[in-house]
Protein backbone atom coordinates (compact mmCIF):
# COMPACT_ATOMS: atom_id res chain seq x y z
CA UNK A 1 0.00 0.00 0.00
CA UNK A 2 2.77 2.71 1.02
CA UNK A 3 5.81 0.97 0.02
CA UNK A 4 6.78 3.80 -2.15
CA UNK A 5 7.28 6.06 1.33
CA UNK A 6 10.56 7.60 1.83
CA UNK A 7 12.65 5.47 5.01
CA UNK A 8 11.84 8.68 7.12
CA UNK A 9 9.04 7.10 8.39
CA UNK A 10 10.39 4.02 9.01
CA UNK A 11 12.49 5.16 12.46
CA UNK A 12 14.74 2.72 14.22
CA UNK A 13 17.63 0.20 13.47
CA UNK A 14 17.37 -1.71 10.45
CA UNK A 15 13.90 -3.33 9.90
CA UNK A 16 15.45 -6.31 7.58
CA UNK A 17 14.20 -9.60 9.45
CA UNK A 18 17.13 -11.07 10.64
CA UNK A 19 18.44 -13.73 7.93
CA UNK A 20 19.32 -15.87 11.50
CA UNK A 21 22.50 -18.10 10.65
CA UNK A 22 21.40 -18.85 7.28
CA UNK A 23 22.81 -22.08 5.80
CA UNK A 24 25.50 -21.69 8.62
CA UNK A 25 26.13 -24.45 11.23
CA UNK A 26 23.29 -23.18 13.74
CA UNK A 27 19.90 -23.15 11.30
CA UNK A 28 17.16 -23.70 12.79
CA UNK A 29 15.81 -27.32 10.75
CA UNK A 30 12.59 -27.16 9.15
CA UNK A 31 10.65 -29.49 11.02
CA UNK A 32 11.38 -27.80 14.28
CA UNK A 33 9.74 -24.73 12.51
CA UNK A 34 7.02 -26.23 10.72
CA UNK A 35 5.63 -28.70 13.58
CA UNK A 36 5.04 -26.24 16.10
CA UNK A 37 3.72 -23.64 13.84
CA UNK A 38 1.42 -26.44 12.12
CA UNK A 39 0.23 -27.35 15.59
CA UNK A 40 -0.43 -23.79 16.29
CA UNK A 41 -2.04 -23.01 13.60
CA UNK A 42 -4.42 -25.70 13.94
CA UNK A 43 -5.06 -24.18 17.15
CA UNK A 44 -6.21 -20.72 15.59
CA UNK A 45 -7.69 -22.30 12.63
CA UNK A 46 -9.82 -25.05 13.65
CA UNK A 47 -12.13 -22.03 16.37
CA UNK A 48 -12.76 -19.57 12.51
CA UNK A 49 -13.49 -22.98 10.45
CA UNK A 50 -16.21 -24.49 12.64
CA UNK A 51 -17.91 -21.08 12.67
CA UNK A 52 -17.58 -20.95 9.02
CA UNK A 53 -19.04 -24.45 9.00
CA UNK A 54 -22.20 -24.09 10.90
CA UNK A 55 -22.79 -20.36 9.17
CA UNK A 56 -22.83 -22.29 5.79
CA UNK A 57 -23.89 -25.81 6.14
CA UNK A 58 -27.65 -26.51 5.82
CA UNK A 59 -29.67 -26.98 8.77
CA UNK A 60 -29.42 -30.43 10.28
CA UNK A 61 -26.04 -31.40 8.60
CA UNK A 62 -23.50 -32.80 10.14
CA UNK A 63 -21.16 -32.92 8.07
CA UNK A 64 -17.79 -31.04 8.76
CA UNK A 65 -17.53 -29.48 5.54
CA UNK A 66 -19.63 -26.77 4.60
CA UNK A 67 -21.67 -28.53 1.49
CA UNK A 68 -24.16 -28.24 -0.12
CA UNK A 69 -23.38 -24.54 0.46
CA UNK A 70 -26.56 -22.54 2.19
CA UNK A 71 -26.97 -18.92 2.68
CA UNK A 72 -30.04 -19.66 4.47
CA UNK A 73 -28.52 -18.67 7.92
CA UNK A 74 -27.13 -15.55 6.94
CA UNK A 75 -30.78 -14.42 5.70
CA UNK A 76 -31.98 -15.44 9.01
CA UNK A 77 -29.94 -13.25 11.08
CA UNK A 78 -30.05 -10.48 8.15
CA UNK A 79 -33.25 -9.62 8.02
CA UNK A 80 -34.68 -11.72 10.78
CA UNK A 81 -32.73 -11.10 13.73
CA UNK A 82 -31.96 -7.58 12.87
CA UNK A 83 -27.93 -8.10 12.05
CA UNK A 84 -27.90 -6.03 8.98
CA UNK A 85 -29.22 -3.09 11.58
CA UNK A 86 -26.72 -3.93 13.76
CA UNK A 87 -23.86 -3.82 11.37
CA UNK A 88 -25.19 -0.21 10.02
CA UNK A 89 -24.89 0.96 13.59
CA UNK A 90 -21.82 -0.82 13.73
CA UNK A 91 -20.01 0.51 10.68
CA UNK A 92 -21.56 4.08 11.74
CA UNK A 93 -20.15 4.27 15.25
CA UNK A 94 -16.72 2.38 13.64
CA UNK A 95 -16.23 4.80 11.22
CA UNK A 96 -16.96 7.65 13.21
CA UNK A 97 -14.48 6.83 16.04
CA UNK A 98 -11.92 6.21 13.67
CA UNK A 99 -12.36 9.82 12.07
CA UNK A 100 -12.38 12.01 15.69
CA UNK A 101 -9.50 9.15 17.32
CA UNK A 102 -7.47 10.43 14.37
CA UNK A 103 -8.16 13.55 13.57
CA UNK A 104 -7.50 14.96 17.30
CA UNK A 105 -4.91 12.55 17.88
CA UNK A 106 -3.00 13.73 14.91
CA UNK A 107 -3.13 17.74 15.64
CA UNK A 108 -2.86 16.61 19.50
CA UNK A 109 0.32 15.21 18.20
CA UNK A 110 1.98 17.29 16.42
CA UNK A 111 2.30 20.19 18.98
CA UNK A 112 3.47 17.18 21.23
CA UNK A 113 6.14 16.20 18.70
CA UNK A 114 6.91 19.73 17.92
CA UNK A 115 6.59 22.56 19.96
CA UNK A 116 7.62 22.55 24.01
CA UNK A 117 5.28 24.14 25.65
CA UNK A 118 3.80 24.56 29.44
CA UNK A 119 2.29 21.64 30.52
CA UNK A 120 3.65 19.05 28.10
CA UNK A 121 5.59 16.89 30.63
CA UNK A 122 2.12 16.76 32.95
CA UNK A 123 -0.06 15.66 30.09
CA UNK A 124 2.32 13.03 28.65
CA UNK A 125 1.89 11.44 32.33
CA UNK A 126 -1.28 11.87 32.58
CA UNK A 127 -1.86 10.06 29.36
CA UNK A 128 0.34 7.01 30.58
CA UNK A 129 -2.00 7.08 33.70
CA UNK A 130 -4.89 7.02 31.59
CA UNK A 131 -3.89 3.15 30.71
CA UNK A 132 -4.81 2.21 34.19
CA UNK A 133 -8.12 3.13 34.12
CA UNK A 134 -10.39 0.39 33.77
CA UNK A 135 -13.34 0.45 31.07
CA UNK A 136 -15.92 -1.60 33.15
CA UNK A 137 -15.31 1.02 36.41
CA UNK A 138 -16.00 4.12 34.47
CA UNK A 139 -19.53 2.44 33.40
CA UNK A 140 -21.40 4.36 36.05
CA UNK A 141 -19.96 7.89 35.68
CA UNK A 142 -20.07 7.76 32.08
CA UNK A 143 -23.78 6.81 32.24
CA UNK A 144 -24.37 9.82 34.43
CA UNK A 145 -22.32 11.84 31.97
CA UNK A 146 -24.54 10.81 29.17
CA UNK A 147 -27.48 11.08 30.64
CA UNK A 148 -27.09 14.51 31.35
CA UNK A 149 -26.25 15.30 28.07
CA UNK A 150 -28.82 13.19 26.81
CA UNK A 151 -26.51 11.03 24.97
CA UNK A 152 -27.89 7.67 26.35
CA UNK A 153 -29.48 5.38 23.81
CA UNK A 154 -27.82 7.52 21.41
CA UNK A 155 -24.72 5.72 18.83
CA UNK A 156 -22.59 9.62 19.68
CA UNK A 157 -22.29 8.26 23.13
CA UNK A 158 -20.51 5.38 21.87
CA UNK A 159 -18.23 7.22 19.30
CA UNK A 160 -17.29 9.59 22.33
CA UNK A 161 -16.52 7.08 25.05
CA UNK A 162 -14.42 5.03 22.04
CA UNK A 163 -12.70 8.10 21.02
CA UNK A 164 -11.44 9.11 24.27
CA UNK A 165 -10.27 5.73 25.38
CA UNK A 166 -8.51 5.00 21.75
CA UNK A 167 -6.74 8.63 22.63
CA UNK A 168 -3.86 8.05 24.57
CA UNK A 169 -2.25 5.41 22.77
CA UNK A 170 -3.31 6.98 18.99
CA UNK A 171 -1.45 10.35 20.40
CA UNK A 172 1.35 8.79 21.60
CA UNK A 173 1.87 6.88 18.20
CA UNK A 174 1.48 9.33 15.93
CA UNK A 175 3.77 11.88 17.66
CA UNK A 176 6.28 8.99 18.07
CA UNK A 177 6.20 9.16 14.09
CA UNK A 178 6.11 13.23 13.89
CA UNK A 179 9.18 13.03 16.08
CA UNK A 180 10.70 10.47 13.42
CA UNK A 181 10.35 12.85 10.66
CA UNK A 182 13.49 15.37 10.31
CA UNK A 183 12.26 18.60 11.06
CA UNK A 184 14.66 20.07 8.53
CA UNK A 185 11.99 18.64 5.77
CA UNK A 186 9.37 21.46 6.79
CA UNK A 187 11.95 24.13 7.68
CA UNK A 188 13.00 24.08 4.22
CA UNK A 189 9.09 24.42 2.94
CA UNK A 190 8.57 27.32 5.85
CA UNK A 191 11.75 28.90 3.84
CA UNK A 192 9.97 28.37 0.19
CA UNK A 193 7.02 30.46 1.70
CA UNK A 194 5.16 27.89 2.63
CA UNK A 195 2.91 28.50 5.69
CA UNK A 196 3.28 25.67 8.51
CA UNK A 197 -0.20 24.47 8.30
CA UNK A 198 0.45 23.97 4.44
CA UNK A 199 3.91 22.59 4.90
CA UNK A 200 2.25 19.97 7.45
CA UNK A 201 -0.66 18.97 4.68
CA UNK A 202 2.12 19.07 1.88
CA UNK A 203 4.95 16.97 3.70
CA UNK A 204 3.97 15.59 7.09
CA UNK A 205 0.52 13.91 6.16
CA UNK A 206 2.25 11.65 3.32
CA UNK A 207 4.99 10.65 5.51
CA UNK A 208 2.35 9.71 8.33
CA UNK A 209 0.33 7.51 6.36
CA UNK A 210 1.94 3.96 8.24
CA UNK A 211 1.06 5.99 11.28
CA UNK A 212 -2.23 6.68 10.29
CA UNK A 213 -3.32 3.71 9.05
CA UNK A 214 -2.29 1.93 12.21
CA UNK A 215 -4.05 4.79 14.75
CA UNK A 216 -7.71 4.34 12.46
CA UNK A 217 -7.63 0.49 12.26
CA UNK A 218 -6.76 0.34 15.79
CA UNK A 219 -9.71 2.71 16.35
CA UNK A 220 -12.08 0.85 13.98
CA UNK A 221 -11.37 -2.71 15.39
CA UNK A 222 -11.73 -1.81 19.03
CA UNK A 223 -14.67 0.62 18.58
CA UNK A 224 -16.56 -2.30 16.20
CA UNK A 225 -15.44 -4.62 18.88
CA UNK A 226 -16.53 -2.73 22.07
CA UNK A 227 -19.00 -4.68 23.81
CA UNK A 228 -20.01 -2.57 27.71
CA UNK A 229 -20.58 0.71 26.61
CA UNK A 230 -22.55 -0.49 23.57
CA UNK A 231 -24.42 -2.72 26.41
CA UNK A 232 -24.68 0.07 28.74
CA UNK A 233 -25.60 3.18 27.08
CA UNK A 234 -27.97 1.38 24.41
CA UNK A 235 -30.89 -0.70 25.84
CA UNK A 236 -33.43 -0.21 22.36
CA UNK A 237 -32.68 -2.73 19.58
CA UNK A 238 -32.45 -0.58 16.85
CA UNK A 239 -29.55 0.68 18.34
CA UNK A 240 -28.00 -2.39 18.72
CA UNK A 241 -24.14 -2.75 17.40
CA UNK A 242 -22.92 -6.32 16.35
CA UNK A 243 -21.18 -7.35 19.87
CA UNK A 244 -24.56 -6.84 21.56
CA UNK A 245 -26.82 -8.41 19.10
CA UNK A 246 -24.54 -11.33 19.15
CA UNK A 247 -24.92 -11.95 23.04
CA UNK A 248 -27.97 -11.68 22.65
CA UNK A 249 -28.49 -14.37 20.50
CA UNK A 250 -25.72 -16.57 22.53
CA UNK A 251 -27.84 -15.81 25.36
CA UNK A 252 -31.25 -17.20 23.88
CA UNK A 253 -32.65 -19.94 25.81
CA UNK A 254 -32.32 -22.52 23.32
CA UNK A 255 -29.05 -21.22 20.90
CA UNK A 256 -29.45 -21.16 17.30
CA UNK A 257 -26.10 -22.33 16.82
CA UNK A 258 -26.38 -21.40 12.28
CA UNK A 259 -27.88 -18.37 13.27
CA UNK A 260 -24.83 -17.65 15.89
CA UNK A 261 -22.44 -18.89 13.74
CA UNK A 262 -23.67 -16.81 10.67
CA UNK A 263 -24.00 -14.30 13.05
CA UNK A 264 -20.32 -14.26 13.85
CA UNK A 265 -18.85 -14.18 10.52
CA UNK A 266 -21.31 -11.28 9.54
CA UNK A 267 -19.10 -9.31 12.68
CA UNK A 268 -15.72 -10.91 12.05
CA UNK A 269 -15.48 -10.33 8.22
CA UNK A 270 -14.81 -6.37 8.11
CA UNK A 271 -12.60 -6.83 11.08
CA UNK A 272 -10.45 -9.43 9.59
CA UNK A 273 -10.49 -7.77 6.05
CA UNK A 274 -8.95 -4.61 7.98
CA UNK A 275 -6.46 -6.97 9.93
CA UNK A 276 -5.42 -8.74 6.78
CA UNK A 277 -4.54 -4.82 5.33
CA UNK A 278 -2.72 -3.59 8.49
CA UNK A 279 -0.77 -6.44 10.49
CA UNK A 280 2.20 -5.85 8.35
CA UNK A 281 2.09 -2.10 9.83
CA UNK A 282 1.17 -3.65 12.93
CA UNK A 283 4.52 -5.18 14.02
CA UNK A 284 6.64 -2.19 12.28
CA UNK A 285 4.65 0.69 14.16
CA UNK A 286 4.44 -1.13 17.34
CA UNK A 287 8.84 -0.94 16.86
CA UNK A 288 8.46 2.03 15.69
CA UNK A 289 7.00 4.37 17.83
CA UNK A 290 5.06 2.91 20.21
CA UNK A 291 6.00 2.78 23.39
CA UNK A 292 8.15 5.69 23.26
CA UNK A 293 6.51 8.31 25.13
CA UNK B 1 9.27 -2.40 21.14
CA UNK B 2 11.69 0.50 21.61
CA UNK B 3 11.73 1.64 25.38
CA UNK B 4 14.40 3.41 24.87
CA UNK B 5 13.98 7.37 25.35
CA UNK B 6 16.72 8.73 24.34
CA UNK B 7 17.10 12.77 24.43
CA UNK B 8 18.82 12.63 21.11
CA UNK B 9 15.35 14.37 19.72
CA UNK B 10 15.96 17.90 18.43
CA UNK B 11 13.95 20.15 20.88
CA UNK B 12 10.37 21.46 19.38
CA UNK B 13 10.84 24.71 17.69
CA UNK B 14 9.69 27.92 18.59
CA UNK B 15 9.57 27.60 22.44
CA UNK B 16 7.51 29.92 24.39
CA UNK B 17 5.10 32.51 24.33
CA UNK B 18 3.13 30.45 20.86
CA UNK B 19 -0.53 29.71 21.48
CA UNK B 20 -0.72 27.50 18.76
CA UNK B 21 0.67 24.01 20.77
CA UNK B 22 -2.69 24.74 23.17
CA UNK B 23 -4.98 24.57 20.74
CA UNK B 24 -3.78 21.74 18.88
CA UNK B 25 -3.80 19.60 21.76
CA UNK B 26 -6.88 21.66 23.34
CA UNK B 27 -9.85 18.64 22.02
CA UNK B 28 -7.49 15.87 23.25
CA UNK B 29 -7.33 17.86 26.70
CA UNK B 30 -11.27 18.32 26.83
CA UNK B 31 -12.18 14.97 25.50
CA UNK B 32 -9.98 13.61 27.79
CA UNK B 33 -10.86 16.16 31.00
CA UNK B 34 -14.80 15.33 30.55
CA UNK B 35 -14.94 11.84 29.50
CA UNK B 36 -11.57 10.56 31.77
CA UNK B 37 -10.54 12.73 34.43
CA UNK B 38 -13.53 13.86 35.29
CA UNK B 39 -15.48 10.44 35.49
CA UNK B 40 -12.80 9.13 37.48
CA UNK B 41 -12.73 12.09 39.76
CA UNK B 42 -16.69 11.40 40.16
CA UNK B 43 -15.84 8.06 41.29
CA UNK B 44 -13.84 8.91 43.98
CA UNK B 45 -16.79 10.89 45.07
CA UNK B 46 -19.47 8.32 44.97
CA UNK B 47 -17.55 6.23 46.60
CA UNK B 48 -17.84 8.04 49.86
CA UNK B 49 -21.83 8.46 49.23
CA UNK B 50 -24.23 6.18 49.88
CA UNK B 51 -25.74 6.59 46.26
CA UNK B 52 -28.75 3.99 45.53
CA UNK B 53 -30.64 5.03 42.54
CA UNK B 54 -33.52 2.59 43.60
CA UNK B 55 -33.37 3.81 47.23
CA UNK B 56 -32.69 7.67 46.28
CA UNK B 57 -34.59 8.32 50.33
CA UNK B 58 -31.09 6.86 51.65
CA UNK B 59 -28.56 9.12 49.69
CA UNK B 60 -25.76 11.12 51.31
CA UNK B 61 -22.37 11.43 52.66
CA UNK B 62 -21.87 8.04 54.21
CA UNK B 63 -17.60 8.70 55.01
CA UNK B 64 -16.72 5.18 54.99
CA UNK B 65 -19.32 3.04 54.81
CA UNK B 66 -19.02 1.64 51.32
CA UNK B 67 -15.26 0.55 52.30
CA UNK B 68 -15.96 -0.62 55.31
CA UNK B 69 -18.87 -2.68 53.66
CA UNK B 70 -16.15 -3.80 51.00
CA UNK B 71 -14.00 -5.44 53.74
CA UNK B 72 -16.64 -7.36 55.22
CA UNK B 73 -17.97 -8.33 51.42
CA UNK B 74 -17.44 -12.44 50.93
CA UNK B 75 -18.19 -11.56 47.38
CA UNK B 76 -15.48 -8.79 47.28
CA UNK B 77 -12.45 -10.92 48.20
CA UNK B 78 -13.96 -13.81 46.40
CA UNK B 79 -13.56 -11.56 42.90
CA UNK B 80 -10.51 -10.32 43.72
CA UNK B 81 -9.11 -13.56 44.30
CA UNK B 82 -10.51 -14.93 41.18
CA UNK B 83 -9.57 -11.75 39.25
CA UNK B 84 -5.89 -12.17 40.85
CA UNK B 85 -5.61 -15.80 39.47
CA UNK B 86 -7.41 -15.19 35.97
CA UNK B 87 -4.64 -12.61 35.17
CA UNK B 88 -1.72 -14.76 36.41
CA UNK B 89 -2.74 -17.64 34.23
CA UNK B 90 -3.61 -16.20 31.59
CA UNK B 91 -0.79 -13.35 31.52
CA UNK B 92 1.83 -16.37 31.95
CA UNK B 93 0.32 -18.14 29.11
CA UNK B 94 0.02 -15.95 26.55
CA UNK B 95 3.69 -15.22 27.23
CA UNK B 96 5.21 -18.08 26.74
CA UNK B 97 3.20 -18.90 23.65
CA UNK B 98 3.31 -15.69 22.39
CA UNK B 99 7.00 -15.63 22.63
CA UNK B 100 7.58 -18.75 21.63
CA UNK B 101 5.17 -17.91 18.47
CA UNK B 102 7.35 -14.53 17.38
CA UNK B 103 10.88 -17.13 17.43
CA UNK B 104 8.97 -19.26 15.16
CA UNK B 105 7.88 -16.50 12.86
CA UNK B 106 10.97 -14.47 13.01
CA UNK B 107 12.85 -17.27 11.57
CA UNK B 108 13.18 -17.11 7.82
CA UNK B 109 11.03 -20.03 6.07
CA UNK B 110 8.41 -20.60 3.15
CA UNK B 111 4.71 -19.40 3.88
CA UNK B 112 6.44 -17.23 6.39
CA UNK B 113 3.95 -13.90 5.62
CA UNK B 114 0.93 -16.03 5.23
CA UNK B 115 1.69 -17.78 8.38
CA UNK B 116 2.45 -14.58 9.98
CA UNK B 117 -1.25 -13.46 9.25
CA UNK B 118 -3.14 -16.62 10.34
CA UNK B 119 -1.62 -16.61 13.54
CA UNK B 120 -2.01 -13.00 14.51
CA UNK B 121 -5.53 -12.94 12.61
CA UNK B 122 -7.66 -13.84 16.23
CA UNK B 123 -6.07 -10.70 17.68
CA UNK B 124 -8.96 -8.87 15.65
CA UNK B 125 -11.38 -10.80 17.48
CA UNK B 126 -14.38 -9.57 19.92
CA UNK B 127 -14.62 -11.32 23.27
CA UNK B 128 -18.41 -11.89 22.75
CA UNK B 129 -17.54 -13.04 19.10
CA UNK B 130 -14.48 -15.19 20.59
CA UNK B 131 -17.36 -16.15 22.97
CA UNK B 132 -19.63 -17.54 20.56
CA UNK B 133 -16.70 -19.35 18.55
CA UNK B 134 -15.73 -21.79 21.97
CA UNK B 135 -19.57 -22.25 22.32
CA UNK B 136 -19.65 -24.10 19.31
CA UNK B 137 -16.94 -25.33 20.23
CA UNK B 138 -17.41 -26.90 23.60
CA UNK B 139 -21.25 -27.30 23.39
CA UNK B 140 -21.45 -31.42 23.35
CA UNK B 141 -23.85 -31.81 20.29
CA UNK B 142 -22.26 -29.28 17.77
CA UNK B 143 -18.76 -29.35 18.91
CA UNK B 144 -15.61 -30.90 18.66
CA UNK B 145 -15.66 -32.94 21.17
CA UNK B 146 -18.16 -34.63 19.58
CA UNK B 147 -16.59 -35.85 16.84
CA UNK B 148 -13.46 -36.55 18.32
CA UNK B 149 -16.10 -38.94 20.10
CA UNK B 150 -16.84 -40.50 16.65
CA UNK B 151 -12.99 -41.22 16.18
CA UNK B 152 -12.67 -42.84 19.11
CA UNK B 153 -11.09 -40.37 21.36
CA UNK B 154 -12.53 -38.86 24.66
CA UNK B 155 -15.99 -39.16 25.44
CA UNK B 156 -19.41 -38.05 24.05
CA UNK B 157 -20.26 -36.35 27.31
CA UNK B 158 -17.36 -33.67 27.81
CA UNK B 159 -19.14 -30.17 28.15
CA UNK B 160 -16.26 -27.82 29.25
CA UNK B 161 -18.83 -25.43 29.94
CA UNK B 162 -21.09 -27.21 31.97
CA UNK B 163 -19.28 -28.52 34.29
CA UNK B 164 -17.52 -26.79 37.25
CA UNK B 165 -14.44 -28.75 37.36
CA UNK B 166 -13.61 -27.50 33.71
CA UNK B 167 -15.24 -24.23 33.38
CA UNK B 168 -11.81 -22.73 34.52
CA UNK B 169 -9.99 -24.22 31.88
CA UNK B 170 -12.03 -23.91 29.33
CA UNK B 171 -12.43 -20.82 29.59
CA UNK B 172 -8.61 -19.49 29.89
CA UNK B 173 -8.23 -21.69 26.54
CA UNK B 174 -10.63 -19.63 24.78
CA UNK B 175 -9.05 -16.24 25.95
CA UNK B 176 -5.65 -17.41 25.10
CA UNK B 177 -6.88 -17.96 21.76
CA UNK B 178 -7.70 -14.54 21.43
CA UNK B 179 -4.52 -13.35 23.47
CA UNK B 180 -1.22 -15.15 22.44
CA UNK B 181 -1.24 -13.07 19.18
CA UNK B 182 -1.12 -9.51 21.30
CA UNK B 183 2.46 -10.78 22.42
CA UNK B 184 3.19 -12.81 19.44
CA UNK B 185 3.11 -9.90 18.00
CA UNK B 186 4.88 -7.12 20.42
CA UNK B 187 7.91 -9.36 20.98
CA UNK B 188 7.97 -10.42 16.76
CA UNK B 189 8.35 -6.33 16.86
CA UNK B 190 11.08 -6.05 19.34
CA UNK B 191 12.98 -9.11 18.12
CA UNK B 192 12.94 -7.99 14.70
CA UNK B 193 14.96 -4.84 16.28
CA UNK B 194 18.01 -7.20 17.48
CA UNK B 195 21.48 -6.11 15.42
CA UNK B 196 22.05 -10.10 13.63
CA UNK B 197 25.87 -9.51 13.85
CA UNK B 198 25.50 -10.17 17.74
CA UNK B 199 24.18 -13.45 16.93
CA UNK B 200 26.56 -13.81 14.35
CA UNK B 201 29.31 -13.05 16.36
CA UNK B 202 28.41 -15.52 19.46
CA UNK B 203 27.80 -18.03 16.87
CA UNK B 204 31.29 -17.86 15.40
CA UNK B 205 32.11 -18.06 19.37
CA UNK B 206 30.75 -21.51 19.24
CA UNK B 207 27.93 -20.17 21.56
CA UNK B 208 24.71 -22.94 21.24
CA UNK B 209 21.18 -21.76 20.09
CA UNK B 210 19.96 -22.09 24.15
CA UNK B 211 23.02 -19.97 25.15
CA UNK B 212 22.47 -17.06 22.54
CA UNK B 213 18.64 -17.10 23.82
CA UNK B 214 19.69 -16.65 26.92
CA UNK B 215 22.09 -14.02 26.25
CA UNK B 216 21.10 -12.02 23.65
CA UNK B 217 17.73 -12.35 23.02
CA UNK B 218 16.33 -12.42 26.20
CA UNK B 219 17.57 -9.35 27.59
CA UNK B 220 17.31 -7.50 24.76
CA UNK B 221 13.58 -8.49 24.95
CA UNK B 222 13.50 -7.95 29.09
CA UNK B 223 12.14 -4.47 28.57
CA UNK B 224 9.41 -5.49 26.02
CA UNK B 225 8.53 -8.56 28.06
CA UNK B 226 8.01 -6.02 31.64
CA UNK B 227 6.06 -3.71 29.51
CA UNK B 228 3.75 -5.85 27.33
CA UNK B 229 2.95 -8.45 30.53
CA UNK B 230 1.93 -4.69 32.79
CA UNK B 231 -0.69 -3.78 30.01
CA UNK B 232 -2.02 -7.26 29.01
CA UNK B 233 -1.99 -7.66 33.28
CA UNK B 234 -4.50 -4.49 33.43
CA UNK B 235 -6.16 -4.98 30.18
CA UNK B 236 -6.91 -8.78 31.49
CA UNK B 237 -7.69 -7.56 35.11
CA UNK B 238 -10.31 -4.86 33.06
CA UNK B 239 -11.60 -6.80 30.59
CA UNK B 240 -14.78 -8.44 30.92
CA UNK B 241 -16.73 -9.25 27.38
CA UNK B 242 -15.25 -12.85 27.04
CA UNK B 243 -16.26 -13.76 30.86
CA UNK B 244 -19.30 -11.96 30.95
CA UNK B 245 -20.60 -13.51 27.67
CA UNK B 246 -19.49 -17.12 27.97
CA UNK B 247 -19.67 -18.39 31.68
CA UNK B 248 -21.29 -14.54 32.97
CA UNK B 249 -19.08 -15.17 35.76
CA UNK B 250 -20.88 -18.62 36.68
CA UNK B 251 -21.48 -21.12 37.90
CA UNK B 252 -21.92 -19.74 41.76
CA UNK B 253 -19.71 -16.54 40.94
CA UNK B 254 -17.03 -19.12 40.24
CA UNK B 255 -15.63 -17.35 37.31
CA UNK B 256 -16.83 -13.51 38.65
CA UNK B 257 -13.60 -11.21 38.26
CA UNK B 258 -14.09 -7.74 40.30
CA UNK B 259 -14.90 -5.72 37.44
CA UNK B 260 -17.95 -7.92 36.39
CA UNK B 261 -18.82 -7.51 40.18
CA UNK B 262 -19.14 -4.04 39.63
CA UNK B 263 -20.98 -3.94 36.82
CA UNK B 264 -23.13 -6.58 38.30
CA UNK B 265 -23.55 -4.43 41.25
CA UNK B 266 -23.90 -1.29 39.25
CA UNK B 267 -26.32 -2.31 36.48
CA UNK B 268 -28.35 -5.18 38.88
CA UNK B 269 -28.56 -3.35 41.86
CA UNK B 270 -28.15 0.14 41.25
CA UNK B 271 -25.83 0.51 44.09
CA UNK B 272 -23.51 3.28 42.31
CA UNK B 273 -22.04 4.27 45.90
CA UNK B 274 -21.06 0.80 46.70
CA UNK B 275 -20.30 -0.04 42.85
CA UNK B 276 -18.04 3.36 43.04
CA UNK B 277 -16.13 1.81 45.92
CA UNK B 278 -15.33 -0.98 44.49
CA UNK B 279 -14.25 0.38 41.87
CA UNK B 280 -11.96 2.94 43.82
CA UNK B 281 -10.08 -0.10 45.63
CA UNK B 282 -9.78 -1.53 42.13
CA UNK B 283 -7.68 1.33 40.51
CA UNK B 284 -6.12 1.82 44.04
CA UNK B 285 -5.21 -2.42 43.64
CA UNK B 286 -4.30 -2.32 40.26
CA UNK B 287 -1.44 0.96 40.53
CA UNK B 288 0.03 -0.18 43.62
CA UNK B 289 0.81 -3.75 41.58
CA UNK B 290 1.61 -1.88 38.29
CA UNK B 291 3.96 0.17 40.64
CA UNK B 292 5.47 -2.25 42.34
CA UNK B 293 5.71 -4.30 39.07
CA UNK B 294 8.11 -1.68 37.61
CA UNK B 295 10.14 -1.30 40.71
CA UNK B 296 10.44 -4.79 40.81
CA UNK B 297 11.19 -5.76 37.90
CA UNK B 298 13.65 -3.17 37.19
CA UNK B 299 12.09 -1.70 33.92
CA UNK B 300 14.34 0.06 31.83
CA UNK B 301 17.58 -0.54 34.00
CA UNK B 302 20.38 -1.29 31.18
CA UNK B 303 21.00 -5.03 31.72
Amino acid sequence: MTTTLPRAQLPLPVRTPPQKGRGGPHRVSRWQIYLPLGLYLLFTLVPFYWMLVFAFRPRGSDSLLPWPITFDNFATVWTGMGFGMFFQNSLLVGVASLISTTVIALSGGYALARYAFKGRQLFLVAMLCTQFIPGAMMLIPLFEIFRTLGLVNSLWALVIAETVFQLPLSLILISGFIRNIPIELEQAAWVDGCSRLRAFFAIVLPMLRPALVAVGSFAFIHSWNNFLFALMFVSEQEKFTLPVGLAFTIGEFSVDFGALAAGGVVAAVPVVLVFAVIQRYLVQGMSAGAVKG
Amino acid sequence: MAVAVEGRRRRPRRPGKSRTPYVLIAPAVVAMLGFLVYPMASVLYYSLQQYNVSKPWEDGFAGLANFQTLLNDPLFWQSLGFSGKWVLVEVTLQLLFGLALALIVNETFIGRAVSRALVFSPWAVSGVLTTGIWILLYNPTTGVFRYLADLGVGSYDIAPLADPNTVFTAAVVAELWRGVPFFAILLLADLQTINNDLYEAAAVDGASRIRRFLHITLPHLKDAIILSTLLRAVWEFNNVDLLYTLTGGGPAHQTTTLPLYVAAKAVQSHDFGYGSALTTAAFLILTFFSIAYLRLSKFGART
